[in-house]
């Protein structure tokens, strides 16, 4: 129906994404009529999302021509946005930034280095970058989760984590089983993703190279391919991030930092 | 600079403690002395410190000014596990994990490696009253036998002063008369070495010799039960 009415692409573009973005805010007004508000994180989030893709697409027009070292340099640059987005997702926790950013560079960037050395993720840039920003990418959305769990079981369970301290319990096992919780916790979108793949989903990746005139065999085993590599990057990164944080969250003295109120 | 404590019948000793946060005072200059054998209640209203007082006795908190001296050592300079395990705190909650009663008695020890035997572990049951309930999954325990349980589960570490913070302020009137009997043999049998934060002043005059009255975090009175309770 859009297509009646907007003839250049662009104008086309900018329209469908009107749309989407309406049904977005729909939903953000069901849920404010529950007093869940997220109007203003959603607003942020979209115009943000939208300017940001927007200023990448442009850039991706220049880096064409650039050389194949400056993808390396996107890709650290994404990787230190990631740390920076995932980490607000762990509000009070000490060091989260650096952890999600070491947790994503280890877990997310050796195996985009592991991937492109084998052979799996060609080194052209137009193949690298957006391969590369979607293994960061789903890297970055699994220690958000497993960062935001691990706070939330602590914050739950304070009285638990003290009582095994004070019974002498090393401090990094009395957080053990939410650390495995979060753990758990953050791979279950990367797991369902694999679980339904070709079933309830058809990814863009595939869909794209379909529309390029690729075979579609190709197609969907080189889909896997990202999905496996994407899980492995996500289940590194979390694996690093509850690593890391499990330490954080206590004093040299083994003191909970993390405590309601505080 | 602080310095150690006098007499060697003294056990703790805490000198010019204190923990503010953002400003605001918990503990401020509290100073007493503990000595082997004897039984302290914390008392004070609500908000007072009496918990936060405790929590820096056991370094679950961090204290920004003063020491405490165990046995003579600052205890800054105590592994804070073996610390812990010398001061072993019972909570207001029992917290138990789950699991069965030997399960959560055996916790202690085994985080130092240890094993404790199934005799060792019935008879830190019959000290609390719960002979037999050593398989019992801790999910059916009434609150009065899980307080009791969580005190065995302390005392299995063997510690040298025993911390209790409000053992029975959450329990109903029968099962806090349990709890309250348990704590009493256990205490009186053994000898054992006791500060217990309450906010009841008969349970205080019950169970302790000596108590300190806290009032916005700092110790306005201390003395035997009485005079604090009547002056």
């Amino acid at each position: 129906m859009l297509r009646l009415f907007f003839h250049s692409q662009l104008q086309l573009g900018l329209a469908q994404a009107s749309v989407a973005a309406l049904a977005a805010l729909i939903v953000v007004l069901f849920a404010r009529r529950r007093g869940i508000h997220l109007e203003g994180e959603t607003l942020i989030a979209m115009v943000r999302g939208l300017v940001q893709i927007i200023a990448v697409g442009s850039i991706l027009v220049v880096l064409l021509r650039a050389p194949r070292w400056t993808s390396g340099l996107l890709l650290a640059g994404m990787i230190v946005a990631a740390g920076a987005t995932s980490a607000r997702r762990a509000k009070g926790m000490p060091d989260a930034f650096r952890v999600s950013t070491w947790a994503i560079a280890f877990g997310a960037g050796s195996i985009i280095a592991l991937m492109t050395s084998l052979g799996v993720i060609d080194t052209a840039i137009t193949s690298l970058v957006p391969v590369g920003s979607m293994l960061i990418a789903n890297a970055m959305n699994t220690n958000g989760l497993a960062l935001n769990r691990f706070r939330s079981d602590v914050l739950a369970h304070v009285g638990e984590i003290e009582t095994a301290l004070a019974l002498g319990a090393e401090a990094r096992n009395s957080v053990s089983p939410y650390v495995q919780a979060s753990f758990e916790a953050s791979l279950i979108p990367a797991i369902d993703s694999l679980r339904s793949l070709g079933i309830v989903w058809i990814p863009g990746l595939m869909a794209g190279m379909l529309l390029s005139g690729a075979r579609p065999v190709y197609a969907a085993i080189y889909q896997f391919v990202v999905l496996a590599m994407i899980f492995a990057a996500s289940g590194l990164t979390s694996l690093i991030s509850t690593m890391l944080i499990r330490g954080r969250v206590f004093s040299p003295a083994e003191q909970l930092l993390l405590q309601p109120g505080r | 600079m602080t310095t150690p404590p006098s007499s060697n019948s003294v056990i703790l000793r805490a000198e010019r403690l204190g923990r503010t946060i953002h400003e605001k005072i918990l503990v401020q200059d509290a100073n007493f002395e503990l000595c082997k054998g004897e039984v302290l209640a914390i008392t004070g209203p609500s908000g007072s410190g009496k918990t936060s007082l405790l929590r820096l006795l056991n370094r679950l908190d961090e204290p920004t000014s003063g020491t405490v001296f165990v046995e003579g050592a600052d205890y800054r300079n105590l592994e804070p596990r073996e610390l812990r395990r010398k001061l072993g705190m019972v909570a207001q909650r029992p917290y138990l994990f789950p699991g069965t009663v030997a399960d959560n008695l055996r916790f202690g020890p085994a985080q130092r490696g240890e094993l404790l035997k199934p005799e060792a572990i019935e008879n830190l049951l019959t000290q609390v009253g719960l002979r037999g309930y050593a398989g019992r999954d801790v999910a059916n325990l009434s609150g009065g036998e899980a307080q009791r349980v969580s005190v065995a589960r302390t005392l299995a570490n063997s510690p040298l002063v025993l911390l209790l913070d409000e053992p029975t302020s959450a329990l109903d009137d029968a099962a806090k008369l349990e709890v309250e009997s348990s704590i009493q043999k256990v205490v009186h049998d053994q000898g054992l070495t006791c500060v217990m934060v309450t906010h009841d002043m008969p349970q205080a005059a019950r169970l302790a010799g000596r108590a300190l009255l806290l009032e916005a975090g700092r110790i306005v009175r201390a003395g035997p039960v009485a005079e604090v309770m009547h002056a």
